[in-house]
């Protein structure tokens, strides 16, 4: 026994040994030890060691090269978004590196899970505005959650462990990390320990239990109670506890544009989006609920319309997991910080058992409304010219509400939010807070490979689709089973709709002569389908669902159509207009 | 709300280009920085940032919130003018012809300045206090040939405790 326990602490005592290796080898190392297995990027001059590096690991990490780094940044959040885990994006300094911006800013305002490398010039170059020289850390620090240079091999591991649990803990987001080429060629002695915490860092507010009762208080004695959702719910992954809370209490829940799918679409008590777009009933009645639980929302502009006039009348409710978030644009009454998961699951027993029967009937007279005056006309129209709304109706036919949706930014995206139905959560996926046309084709090659079982749809504008048409090429040399649908109405459609509503018709520069797109796709070996009468439109779209390969279908749009509802800028939510 | 002088103290690492993020966070909101100090603090490896502002308390609440939320930020503070005890230090180069009079001498030690240099053609002349000294001084040494003047940010010391040490103690858990 006694050699037994003395071989044990021997081998305590031994130090893990120390494998001496280059900082582009442990860059790679690093990301396998965080188990990644999937980087977007475009190599080039500054980061051409990590890419040689990547050449040995091939058998471990698969590189999916973009044709744009922006293309890269899109695909890393739309893997991202539907897996939950950190998308990583590679890229070379100076406009390898200021291409990503867009997307990182995309991910930060999105709060999306992302780690950018950089390849940077050599350190005794910085500053001399040297070949590829930018200063992407100053550049990059106010859309990152965190960012950082490196100069020495040496700082490699625990920088990017510090990252990826930067990236991927409490308010998720975009974090950059710049690595002189220098650096990427010093030697080092690896080893990598995980990161757990960080003494200046506070991911995820302890519960006050006082704040907790206090809410529960408030709901229970609530009337007319009302819970706008957001991609928080997602993000915590407590879409079961909003369904056990809701369900509990009978109260009528809307989405946000991002909180969509977080509850199911035919969930008895989901009354639709709120906000500009958003459905009739839940933005008038947020004008007249007597408590509003916003959980893991930030009362985006878009959202409230004039906060002046956004729910004076209610008691309000904050479930928050960021503490800058609180009274940023609405004040509260109560504010509950935390991770939801737990916050909800701490105030579920305090909630006394309830139906708001006679108050959830008022949200569906009011769709009946909607429906009669908008939905049924977007759904069976009586006018020649297609409508989105068919569209993306046809498409919940054919796939049964299983889809991920991946929209882009325009009139489309709000047609996609507000007809396509969901059964499962983290399965819409759209450019929220930045508003990026050109998100979708690439979002949806990273949705198809982090989620390859399910069906993966891009719906996008003829605008938005050729700001990054060329990702066509990354579908075409990965083979990645997309289905891109085009919404083509020869215009910028949003941008329209607002000329012809408040710039009395003056179309500036906004209409647009397309290409073949039919072609473009062919000349990419993918199949597709362009069409513009009614009657082929169900067949066109059951052929590309039955499609086990990416798939190109152009459906001509009517050229004017308008979404709606919708509150003008400025005004209130009880102002949302039918037409 | 009015705007008036706001202090705000930041704890933080000593990282590269941390100042810029901090400051990006004014200038996304249109905020003018008056003055800005960055030096040790009381704890060995934390820094602290001292920058005075002119705002509306609301707005500069919603700031600091931004600035607190920053990963290498330890804590993120604002104070009142009423809140703090602060100082600033001003250095005035003078032309060496004029300080032999008597009324210079006088106003030195009436202000409680003090000669710091004395040169060939020059001295320098330093002051601390509140803006509303230093300018004092200012006015009455000008006619005297002032050659430079510089003033230091704000430098403040909170009157409330800070517990800065319990902050990193407890996240260390």
């Amino acid at each position: 026994m006694e050699t037994q326990t003395k071989t044990k602490t021997q081998a305590k005592k031994v130090k893990p040994t120390a494998v001496r290796i280059s900082g582009a080898e442990a860059v790679i190392k690093c990301l396998l030890e965080e188990e990644i297995n999937l980087i977007y990027g475009y190599p080039g001059g500054a980061i051409m060691p990590i890419y040689d590096e990547l050449y040995k690991y091939q058998d471990q990490l698969n590189h999916v090269l973009t044709r744009h780094e922006q293309g890269a940044t899109h695909a890393a959040q739309g893997f991202a978004r539907v897996t939950g885990k950190t998308g990583v994006v590679f890229a070379t300094s100076g406009p390898g590196a200021t291409n990503l911006v867009t997307g990182i800013a995309d991910a930060q305002i999105d709060s999306t899970p992302m780690v950018c490398i950089t390849g940077q010039v050599s350190s005794h170059l910085l500053g001399t505005d040297a070949f590829q020289e930018t200063d992407i850390v100053s550049i990059s620090t106010p859309v990152t959650k965190w960012n950082y240079q490196v100069t020495k091999a040496s700082e490699i591991p625990e920088v990017l462990a510090k990252a990826f649990y930067i990236a991927n803990s409490g308010r998720p987001g975009p974090v950059l990390i710049d690595i002189t080429k220098d650096a990427q060629f010093g030697e080092i002695d690896f080893h990598y320990k995980k990161c757990k915490n960080i003494r200046s860092y506070f991911p995820v507010p302890k519960v006050d239990l006082e704040q907790v009762k206090d809410a529960a208080e408030l709901i229970n004695s609530a009337k007319k109670p009302f819970i706008i959702m957001g991609q928080g719910v997602i993000l915590g992954n407590a879409e079961n506890e909003l369904k056990d809370l809701i369900s509990k209490t009978g109260i009528p829940t809307a989405s946000t544009a991002l909180g969509l799918s977080g509850l199911e679409t035919n969930h008895p008590l989901f009354v639709g989006m709120v906000g500009m777009h958003g459905h009739y009933a839940p933005n008038l009645k947020t004008n007249e609920c007597d408590v509003l639980i916003a959980i893991g929302m930030r009362f985006d502009d878009r959202v409230t319309g004039d906060l002046n006039r956004y729910a004076k009348q209610a008691k309000v409710i904050h479930f928050e997991i960021d503490p800058a978030e609180i009274d940023k644009n609405v004040k509260t009454n109560v504010a509950v910080l935390g991770d939801v998961k737990e916050t909800l699951k701490a105030i579920i027993p305090l909630i006394k058992k309830a139906s708001h029967k006679k108050w959830h009937q008022e949200f569906k007279d009011l769709y009946d409304i909607e429906f009669m005056e908008v939905i049924k006309d977007q759904l069976n129209p009586k006018k020649e010219g297609l409508t989105m709304g068919e569209v993306l109706e046809g498409i919940n036919k054919e796939t049964n509400g299983e889809a991920v949706i991946v929209s882009d930014v325009g009139q489309h995206q709000m047609f996609a939010c507000r007809y396509a139905k969901f059964n499962t959560t983290r399965s819409k996926i759209t450019s929220g807070g930045l508003g990026t046309m050109g998100f979708a084709l690439p979002a949806a090659i990273g949705a198809k490979m982090g989620a390859p079982q399910r069906e993966v749809i891009a719906i996008i504008g003829d605008g938005g689709y050729q700001m990054t048409i060329q990702e066509l090429g990354t579908i075409f040399q990965t083979k990645v089973p997309v289905k891109i649908v085009v919404l083509n109405n020869s215009f910028l459609g949003m941008v329209r709709q607002w000329q012809e509503l408040f710039f009395d018709k003056r179309y500036a520069s906004t209409e647009m002569v397309n290409p073949n797109f039919v072609k473009i796709a062919e000349g990419y070996d993918i199949e597709a389908q362009r069409v513009d009468k009614r009657e082929d439109l169900q067949a066109a779209i059951q052929k590309m669902i039955a499609c086990k390969e990416s798939y190109f279908l152009e459906v001509i749009i009517e050229k004017e159509g308008n979404i709606f509802p919708m509150i003008p800028t400025g005004a209130s939510v009880s102002e949302v207009r039918l037409k | 709300m009015e705007k008036q002088l706001i202090t705000v103290c930041i704890y933080t690492e000593n990282f590269v280009g941390l100042l810029n993020r901090v400051t990006t966070i004014f200038t996304k909101r249109h905020v003018n920085i008056e003055s800005i100090t960055a030096s040790k603090s009381e704890i060995e490896n934390v820094h602290r940032y001292t920058i005075v502002v002119k705002e509306s308390p609301s707005l500069i609440e919603k700031i600091v919130r931004q600035i607190e939320k920053q990963i290498d930020v330890i804590g993120a503070f604002y104070h009142l003018e009423d809140q703090t005890v602060f100082q600033e230090i001003a250095l005035y180069k003078m032309d060496i012809e004029n300080v032999y009079e008597a009324k210079f001498k006088e106003i030195i030690s009436s202000h409680h300045a003090r000669i710091v240099e004395i040169e060939k053609n020059f001295v320098v002349v330093e002051k601390t206090g509140t803006k509303a000294d230093t300018d004092a001084l200012y006015n009455e040494l000008k006619p005297f040939g002032l050659m430079q003047f510089v003033r230091s940010g704000r430098v403040a010391i909170t009157k409330q405790r800070m517990n800065i040490s319990e902050i990193l103690l407890n996240n260390r858990k």
